[in-house]
């Protein structure tokens, strides 16, 4: 009997199919019809006749759950065994769904922090904050940097799998994967830690002092010469270190600000950190600070 | 403003695909910052949508589909609030109201997304009895209606909104007094913490808590831009893992279990 071989063109469609993999996620088996589909061109090319190929989709409908993106490795490995098993070795089935089981749990661990926790808070932060000035390069920047990134992880992965079979199992214990998920979680907490600074927005409006500052360390108003004499030559007083009011006016939020900037906001964070620990439920507290940014605006503390 | 027929099929169609990724979690057509500015596009109020994308994007950075727990939507919330700012024609002036509509959407899109879910479960038993018959091109059909299924979840609900029409919801909009708009406004700049506690959660060990700090400080320098401090992340990370491999090899050979100090206790 001839080897059955899947060709470049074969693994190609079976990984854009996983593009489709969580389609039919549901509450029974979760990513079970989405593997199935994904799994089609193999089948078809690896088994002829009808009861092998119910068999292979029956297979393939069992459980199966782990982030979309590091499934490509798992199927990878299972199209080498399904590879084999065609061949004639001796693979059964809890061979197969036994590979599928032992590695989507670990892969997942990498997924979520990589790519959920790391490169999208990232990527979406920055963005976002083009787009929030308007600028278009923000979302055409994250469709495309995200895409490219997915797609090239998917596509290396899957072949990478598939080369190496059954033997990434092994792998999967090695250095390599560690490294990547401290890396990940390293640079994400850095980000992280920028960001609360940098886009948790809490400012505390009530007036701490008024000081009223000597003559002469303001800008006199009346006494300027009229027109534009007048405007420039109030904007060298103020380059030359002059005050624009005669009061020294003091906030709240001057005074945390002069500790570090973004001081409540991390206060902010943390209490959130602390309330979702304690099972709040995250919506809960979205809506809890609404309502919380009304009050302290009615009260004028914010 | 009202939009015409070619703009409501474009704004349907954008639904639709933010609706498909909400489940594939691929494309990410539904992330606020590419939903949002679509529907900006096909209507022709760029700006505005763009703004409201980005600020709504800050505040569900930390969404994401863990295992079988379930985000908040973000697919219908900034599909529909994309609608509704076009739709109530104030502009960038309405992009913080749009932003307090869009969280009690996030929440109803995630019971869909939940009632779509479990329909599926329907679809994999339709699938099973398809494979039994070992037939492709059945289990191909159940799961790609599941897929547009999951679309139609988001192009219904845009659809009735088109269909409300502009009146009422100017009308609505024109009633939130201004005390409730900055209210919601300076709310919305605090949710934002809610979706980095999460993230944090997740990821904080005692071993990464410092690099916590480094970023936080560093960020109040507001020369640095975003891909600057990448730039410092990704260093601080590898001379982080170069270094605990030295500690490792120095002492142990080749077996590096991340621990120095406890490879010396070992070896004693």
């Amino acid at each position: 009997m001839a080897q059955v071989k899947l060709s470049k063109k074969d693994r190609v469609s079976v990984w854009w199919r996983s593009t489709f993999l969580q389609g039919s996620w549901n509450y029974e088996r979760m990513q079970n019809g989405g593997w199935a589909y994904t799994m089609i061109p193999a089948i078809k090319k690896l088994y002829k006749t009808k009861e092998d190929r119910a068999a292979a989709l029956k297979r393939h409908l069992e459980f199966f759950n782990t982030h979309p993106y590091v499934a490509s490795p798992i199927i990878g490995v299972t199209l080498a065994l399904e590879e084999e098993r065609a061949n004639g070795a001796p693979v059964d089935d809890i061979a197969i769904q036994g590979v599928k089981v032992g590695m989507m749990g670990p892969l997942a661990g990498i997924g979520d922090p990589a790519f959920w926790f790391t490169v999208k808070p990232i990527l979406g932060a920055l963005a976002a904050s083009l787009a929030m000035t308007g600028n278009i390069l923000g979302p055409i920047l994250y469709f495309v940097a995200w895409n490219i990134i997915r797609m090239a992880f998917m596509w290396s992965t899957q072949e990478f799998g598939y080369k190496a079979g059954s033997k990434i199992t092994d792998d999967l214990s090695g250095g390599v994967l560690q490294d990547i998920t401290k890396g990940a979680s390293i640079l994400g907490m850095f980000i992280l830690g920028a960001l609360v600074n940098r886009w948790v927005s809490v400012k505390f409006t009530p007036i701490v002092s008024t000081v009223k500052l000597d003559k002469g360390a303001y800008i006199d108003w009346n006494n300027l010469p009229a027109g534009a004499q007048g405007v420039k030559e109030a904007l060298q007083q103020q380059a030359s270190g002059l005050a624009l009011d005669a009061h020294k006016v003091t906030t709240l939020q001057n005074n945390l600000d002069s500790l570090i900037p973004g001081l409540a906001a991390l206060g902010l964070t943390l209490l959130c950190m602390w309330l979702l620990k304690k099972k709040v439920s995250p919506i809960v507290i979205i809506l809890g600070l609404f309502v919380v940014g009304i009050v302290l605006h009615l009260i004028n503390l914010m | 403003m009202d939009l015409n027929f070619i703009q409501v099929i474009l704004v349907v169609i954008v639904a639709f695909l933010a609706g498909m990724e909400g489940i594939l979690d691929e494309f990410h057509f539904h992330q606020p910052v590419i939903a949002c500015t679509l529907i900006g596009l096909v209507t022709g109020h760029l700006i505005p949508c763009l703004i409201l994308g980005g600020t709504l994007q800050m505040i569900a950075l930390g969404w994401a589909n863990i295992g079988a727990a379930v985000a908040p939507d973000a697919a219908l919330a900034s599909v529909a609030s994309a609608i509704i700012l076009v739709l109530g024609g104030q502009g960038t002036a309405g992009v913080s109201s749009a932003i307090a509509i869009a969280i009690p959407l996030a929440v109803a899109g995630l019971l869909l997304t939940i009632i779509c879910r479990t329909i599926a479960t329907a679809f994999v038993h339709f699938m099973d009895a398809a494979a039994k018959e070992g037939s492709f091109k059945k289990v191909e059909f159940w799961h790609i209606t599941a897929i547009c299924m999951q679309g139609v979840r988001i192009a219904i609900p845009a659809a009735l909104i088109l269909a409300v029409g502009a009146g009422p919801v100017k009308g609505l909009l024109a009633s939130m007094p201004l005390w409730l708009t900055s209210g919601l406004a300076i709310g919305g700049g605090m949710v934002v913490a809610v979706g980095y506690a999460m993230v944090i959660n997740m990821m904080a060990t005692k071993e990464v808590w410092p690099f916590f700090a480094i970023g936080f400080v560093l960020a109040t320098v507001t020369q640095i831009t975003l891909i600057g401090l990448g730039g410092i992340g990704v260093a601080l990370a590898l001379i982080y893992l170069a270094l605990s491999k030295q500690g490792g090899s120095g002492n142990g050979g080749g077996t590096n279990t991340g621990d120095p100090l406890g490879d010396i206790i070992d070896n004693y």
